[in-house]
């Protein structure tokens, strides 16, 4: 807006208002599970309304790394996000390739196709998602939630990386090709290192997708020593009288990896979606 | 999601391998075939499947009454109270919170977009709720709105909006307001990061002229930045309509469709039905009848999407 002479400082001032209730507003939440993960058990009703409790203790934080399983859902939760993360960008940025780079018949279909995916309530397949996986001998493996994942964040990570190719000119590939370089040659020397930030953005927004996913982890995985963390989280409900003190001592935990990994790769995700998006 | 119109490589001359690829028209579907077998044996078969369920008899409170019926479970539908109520509970519900998520989105991505000093900071911590599990979410809304353990109930009650600090969550007329809000923090986010995105596509020369000729504020809002953005809106607006209309992680945790059936919409209803009432046959010819109204609603959208970019 710098083409405008210089902003009121009324407008300024209220500017400045309205971006603080938008924070408030976002981080409220985050700040009351922060609250209740740090009040001691005794205290959780008692101080229940209160904005910060009368005692802090990280009791809740000890116990759920001492006495629950939590460690395990934590490795099982890492190791299917970031499964499904790399794979996901993999096939999204060859897929996002071709869909920036040829024009070719039956394009249009298979957006659809993609589209289509994005569209039903997931209910109606998980109990023929369920037969096939287990006819494939996968029930109740991490592996059976990376492919199902994957298959499901391909079409929107497909559109992201296409976005992203369409942000830089071809004419690059182009000359290396002329030069002499294959595709294969000219994309890992050229598009490659320039794609870097698309990347990461795909990567780490499959990876917070996959890492919050509950329903499919539900119904595919059966023993506590393969569960991911959102079922993980549900037992603390279901299992005992809930303790609501370690369960959001665990939530808080459940939160670093995703949280950081989202700081990391907001702007990229902007940035991409910028170079390509709108073009129409 | 733009369509190029690059022409396609000349084929090149060295003929390493895979030759039959080389060809223009089948070298795209070599990078798109593995994404598009998974997505069909994981996604498509599965879906076709459970769609011939919508045709099937298939409860398990009634294993040995299994086998095709045609429309039945349609004509049920036709008959279904629930089934309307929970069809006007999803206008409203998907509704008022996309129009809340794509406004309070909009104005966040035109601040973000006029600057301002620690803007990365602010904007790293302002995304944060779409980084956090739904279930998690949920839960946390969930206990905002309980009057013992949450501070909700008591501010609107200061605020006059409520007679007595109680939990809305359990009063029919204005339950569903609690999973709506959830639901608004939850996806402001998208709809910024995607709008401050076109927003910063829009060439700095357009508004350089507008500024010369005078431009007022609303007539550069209204005669630039928004038919900018028509495509762009269309598209995050008909994916987000159709994610959230689907969406039942907030309902089903905060209220489980109730009190009384007033939060109840298509996709808990579906849920219900296959998990309460073990009725896999109804829960999918449900589902059937949600995937052809969301169809509908993508195909008009877009229709009218290719008018604004042809306008453009």
């Amino acid at each position: 807006m710098s083409v405008f002479a210089k902003p009121a400082v009324g407008w300024t001032i209220s500017k400045y208002i309205v971006l603080a209730l938008y924070l408030a507003f976002a981080l409220f939440p985050l700040y009351w599970l922060l609250k209740i993960s740090v009040t001691p058990e005794k205290l959780i009703y008692s101080d229940g309304v209160a904005l910060w409790p009368s005692e802090v203790t990280l009791d809740n934080f000890k116990s759920v790394l001492l006495y629950t399983d939590f460690l395990i859902y934590f490795k099982n939760s890492i190791f299917v996000s970031f499964g499904t993360a790399a794979l996901t960008t993999v096939l999204a940025a060859a897929a996002g390739y071709a869909f920036s780079r040829f024009q070719f018949r039956g394009k249009k279909i298979i957006i659809g196709i993609m589209l289509i995916t994005q569209m039903f309530p997931l209910l109606i397949i998980i109990a023929p998602i369920y037969r096939i996986i287990s006819g494939m001998g996968l029930l109740n493996t991490l592996t059976s939630l990376i492919v199902v994942y994957t298959a499901f964040n391909v079409p929107f990570a497909t559109f992201l990386m296409q976005s992203f190719f369409d942000g830089i000119p071809k004419d690059l590939e182009e000359a290396a090709m002329i030069d002499g370089c294959t595709r294969l040659q000219a994309v890992r020397k050229v598009v490659f290192p320039l794609t870097l930030p698309g990347l990461a953005a795909t990567l780490g927004f499959v990876f917070t997708a996959a890492w919050s996913e509950l329903l499919f982890a539900i119904m595919l995985i059966n023993s506590n020593d393969k569960m991911t963390f959102p079922v993980g989280l549900l037992t603390f409900v279901s299992k005992f009288s809930v303790d609501w003190g370690q369960m959001m001592a665990a939530g808080v935990f459940a939160l670093v990896p995703s949280c950081l990994f989202f700081i990391f790769i907001q702007r990229y995700l902007v940035q991409g979606l910028t170079s390509g998006a709108v073009k129409g | 999601m733009s369509l190029t119109t690059n022409k396609n490589f000349a084929p090149d001359q060295k003929g390493q391998g895979w030759k039959i690829f080389k060809s223009p028209k089948l070298e795209p579907f070599l990078y798109l075939s593995p994404s598009i077998i998974l997505i069909c044996l994981v996604i498509f078969v599965p879906l076709v499947i459970g769609i011939s369920y919508a045709f099937q008899s298939i409860s398990l409170f009634r294993p040995s009454d299994t086998g095709w019926i045609g429309f039945e479970h349609f004509e049920d539908i036709y008959q279904d109270r629930k089934f309307y109520k929970s069809l006007r509970n999803t206008f409203w519900w998907t509704f008022t919170s996309v129009i809340l998520q794509f406004s309070l989105g909009l104005g966040l991505a035109m601040l973000l977009k006029a600057g301002f000093k620690g803007q990365k900071f602010f904007q790293a911590l302002i995304f944060l709720p779409w980084a956090v599990p739904t279930f998690l979410s949920a839960l946390t809304w969930a206990w905002l709105f309980n009057p013992v353990i949450g501070p909700l109930s008591h501010w609107m009650f200061a605020l006059g909006i409520l007679d007595e600090p109680y939990n809305i969550l359990a009063d029919p007329s204005i339950a569903m307001y609690g999973p709506i809000a959830a639901n608004v923090w939850f996806g402001i986010p998208f709809f910024a990061i995607t709008l401050l995105a076109a927003l910063q596509s829009i060439p700095d020369e357009m508004y350089e002229a507008a500024a010369i000729d005078g431009a007022s504020k609303w007539q550069v809002f209204s005669k630039i930045t928004l038919p900018f953005l028509a495509p762009m809106i269309v598209i995050t607006v008909m994916l987000r309509t159709v994610w959230i209309a689907n969406f039942a992680d907030f309902i089903y945790v905060m209220t489980s469709g109730g009190p009384a059936n007033s939060t109840q919409i298509l996709s808990t209803y579906i849920f219900l039905t296959a998990f309460k009432k073990l009725d896999f046959g109804y829960a999918s010819a449900v589902s059937v009848v949600l995937l052809v109204l969301l169809l509908i609603f993508a195909t008009l959208l877009l229709k009218m999407r290719q008018k604004f970019v042809r306008v453009n």
